[in-house]
């Protein structure tokens, strides 16, 4: 409110306090994280390991929901379906003993086959759903999820004819519960480690910094994808999707195809995932085959939120903030929780609290901004239209 | 007509006739009732015990169909499919609660967990109503994450609920109650086990079967009466009901609130069935069966009857019911039964979302 009766050059103060504003969102999270890590006399070197770790696995995944995000489809929940991409291409390549490298490699080049079907199956179903694209979405991840059950519990092993005493479960049909990804585990993480080993360490008083391990590959990779990303952006095709994000009837006046622009932004948000959750797994380095994917997208999203980003805009810079802050609090809740209620669970479902809330509130707000734009565009729409010569009708 | 195309005729005629009553069937209802066909015949054949089945089934829809019917005031009022069933969920286990730490036992308990989960429910269901009237259009999504949110911040709660009855808190810690909280003394299988009697070797729960179809009749009476019309006006046609003088948003919002309190007592229903009041993170998906069941019946985004209520429960449930014991015995063990209900309940929901609305 006092931004508006600034002067023309504003004090310091008032500029401090607009940008506070614009990103309350941010802002919040960062004071609440900074009373957890205060609450729970959280050690900085801890921190600092934990939420590099979580940066490097967790980032990719987020940046796959931007360009759904700019095309207009709002919050992509099905990057769940992606992910299943993923862990797909990883059963393969455990199955044939690939390691190291070569194994994420062909692991990554084996999932696009699978991203490009699935996103273009997604889809087919979301143009079908225009306007409930985030809801079908999410109820796609689930029932793509009884398939993939399907496929690996019930299939693996009669149908599809494989004999892997490592892969299966004793009975011989079905994928185990955990599949043991030791042999790529870390392998894009520690493929530049030669170049930092925790190499700096720095006695700063009673603060001791360093070392810490950076799995510097994997942050290049986050890099390489934030710079595909904003290249995307200035192509055509970017603008394309910019036009159908902002009004896709009048893209379809102008000339484009809104539906194939549709589908190129959900085949490219889940190669991306189906990455993402390459990366993500070989960092944790077990796979929890029918539980690994489930949470996938809330999480993402929940964190795309949290960086302040909308369902009608979002920014790498969003996608990046928004990881930082939430895997921060992720890590110092529950210890928070211990300190403050002396019941670790508190902290527990207070995070899970957390990322739903956010998703809610983030969700709600939108909805209730752009309803109230409705409204107030009807209101003065009557007054223009009457001035308007409206060539277009 | 002349004779060598009177065949043609008939059959064109007849042909058109089972096309139209195949569209009014709707094709997925027909999937489902063949594969629910078709898992009966397989229980014969492998010479299962289809009384049992049968009377297991009666009493899944009985413990569901209050569940079921919920999704009906909202669809009615044109709020979409009720994904906030949780909300109601939880002032239903509020109630519970309350009524077993008093130790209320038999009907008095039930009638008392009911008693006391109606207020709550109405407070949660208006606030709830108000944020999506302000969210119109996104309904289904914010309902859902409210659901998702609510049954996550009532954990919390849980753990810090300031109750000290032994029976129902954690056994070490002294606070915090347990996951799920027993009936067995209280009144587990009350509506269950009143008046009920054996038919031909299978057992009917009549006190259930009644108490729901109560409810149905309710619904169905409260349809027919001037608010209940105001409110399918509403949701039918929203222009219409503005000209003829119903005030929109206060339809909007009762419908919300009744599917609120239907969830809550519906989930004491369903636990008194079962035996057990489960708390924490158990009713974070309590929405889906339910909307899987109405649309099962037949009922879509822009319609809904207590017909489909009643045909989609019988139909989901006992389709749930003997999946598991046949496919179990059919593939040695292996369990598709939990896959089924994954890809039915999802599938259905998809098809109701994906299919064009006239408005």
């Amino acid at each position: 409110m006092q931004e508006k009766t600034a002067p023309p050059t504003p004090r310091l103060e008032d500029r401090i306090l607009a940008v506070l504003s614009r990103n309350a969102v941010p802002v919040f999270f960062a004071v609440l994280c900074l009373g957890g890590i205060i609450a729970a006399r959280l050690d900085i070197n801890f921190l600092v390991n934990e939420v590099l770790a979580r940066l490097g696995r967790n980032s990719i995944l987020v940046l796959s929901l931007l360009i759904p995000v700019m095309a207009g489809l709002g919050l992509n929940f099905g990057i769940v379906i992606g992910a299943m991409a993923g862990q797909i291409a990883l059963i393969i390549i455990t199955h044939y003993r690939l390691t190291g490298l070569t194994g994420i490699c062909t692991a990554a080049l084996l999932a696009i086959p699978f991203a490009l079907l699935f996103g273009w199956l997604t889809a087919l179903v979301l143009n079908k759903a225009k306007g409930r694209e985030m809801v079908t979405g999410m109820i796609l991840g689930f029932f793509a999820n009884g398939l993939y059950q399907l496929v690996f519990l019930v299939l693996t092993g009669t149908v599809i004819p494989i004999k892997d005493e490592m892969l299966l479960l004793s009975s011989g049909i079905g994928v185990r519960n955990t599949v043991d990804l030791i042999n790529v585990a870390g392998s894009l993480d520690r493929a530049l480690d030669f170049l930092w080993n925790g190499l700096i360490l720095v006695n700063w008083g009673p603060l001791r910094l360093g070392p810490w391990r950076v799995p510097v590959f994997t942050l290049v990779l986050t890099g390489l994808v934030c710079a595909a990303t904003s290249f995307l952006i200035r192509t055509r095709l970017g603008q394309q999707m910019r036009a159908v994000g902002q009004d896709s009837r009048i893209a379809e006046v102008a000339g484009i195809n809104v539906d194939r622009i549709r589908t190129t932004a959900i085949i490219i948000s889940t190669i991306l995932a189906s990455w993402g959750q390459l990366v993500f797994l070989q960092n944790i380095g077990t796979m929890n085959t029918y539980n690994s994917h489930e949470q996938v997208g809330m999480f993402a999203i929940a964190a795309l939120l949290v960086g302040g980003a909308t369902t009608r805009r979002a920014t790498i810079w969003n996608a990046l903030i928004g990881v930082l802050l939430f895997h921060t609090l992720f890590v110092v809740s529950p210890l928070a929780g211990q300190k403050i209620f002396g019941i670790p669970q508190v902290g527990e479902y207070f995070r899970v609290f957390l990322a739903y809330g956010v998703i809610a509130v983030a969700l709600a707000l939108h909805a209730w901004q752009s309803s109230l734009r409705r409204k107030t565009a009807k209101q003065h729409g009557e007054k223009e239209n009457s001035l308007e010569s409206r060539p277009q009708d | 007509m002349s004779s060598p195309y009177r065949g043609l005729g008939v059959y064109a005629e007849l042909t058109d006739r089972i096309e139209k009553s195949l569209s009014r069937f709707g094709i997925p209802r027909l999937i489902i009732s063949g594969f629910l066909l078709l898992l009966f015949i397989l229980a014969l054949i492998m010479k299962m015990d289809l009384k049992i089945l049968i009377s297991d089934s009666l009493v899944r829809i009985g413990m569901n169909g209050i569940l079921v019917l919920a999704m009906l005031p909202s669809l009615r009022c044109g709020a979409g499919l009720n994904f906030g069933l949780p909300v109601g969920v939880i002032c239903g286990l509020l109630g519970g609660v309350l009524s077993l730490n008093w130790n209320i036992t038999g009907f008095a308990g039930f009638f008392t967990a009911i008693a006391f989960s109606i207020p709550p429910a109405i407070i949660a269901g208006y606030l709830y109503a108000l944020l999506l009237e302000r969210v119109k259009g996104q309904e289904m999504m914010v309902g859902t994450y409210i659901g998702f949110s609510v049954v996550a911040g009532m954990c919390i709660f849980w753990l810090m609920a300031p109750i000290d009855n032994p029976a129902l808190i954690f056994a070490i810690g002294g606070k915090g109650l347990r996951y799920t909280l027993t009936l067995n003394d209280t009144y587990a299988k009350i509506l269950n086990n009143f008046l009920s009697f054996s038919l031909l070797g299978i057992t009917i729960p009549t006190g259930l079967l009644l108490f729901f179809l109560l409810f149905c009749v309710l619904m169905y009476y409260f349809f027919r009466s001037k608010i209940g019309l105001a409110m399918t006006a509403v949701g039918a046609n929203p222009m219409y009901a503005v000209s003829s003088g119903i005030n929109v948003r206060k339809m909007r919002m009762s419908g919300i609130i009744l599917s609120t309190v239907l969830a809550a007592i519906g989930i004491i229903v369903y636990s008194q069935s079962y035996g057990f009041l489960q708390l924490y993170t158990a009713p974070l998906y309590a929405a889906f069966p339910a909307m899987a069941a109405i649309l099962i019946g037949g009922a879509s985004l822009a319609r809904a009857s207590i017909s489909h209520v009643l045909i989609g429960t019988i139909l989901f449930q006992t389709l749930l019911t003997i999946a598991l014991p046949v496919t179990q015995t059919i593939l040695q063990g292996s369990d598709i039964s939990e896959i089924a209900r994954i890809i039915i309940s999802n599938g259905m929901i998809i098809y109701a979302l994906t299919r064009a609305e006239r408005r």
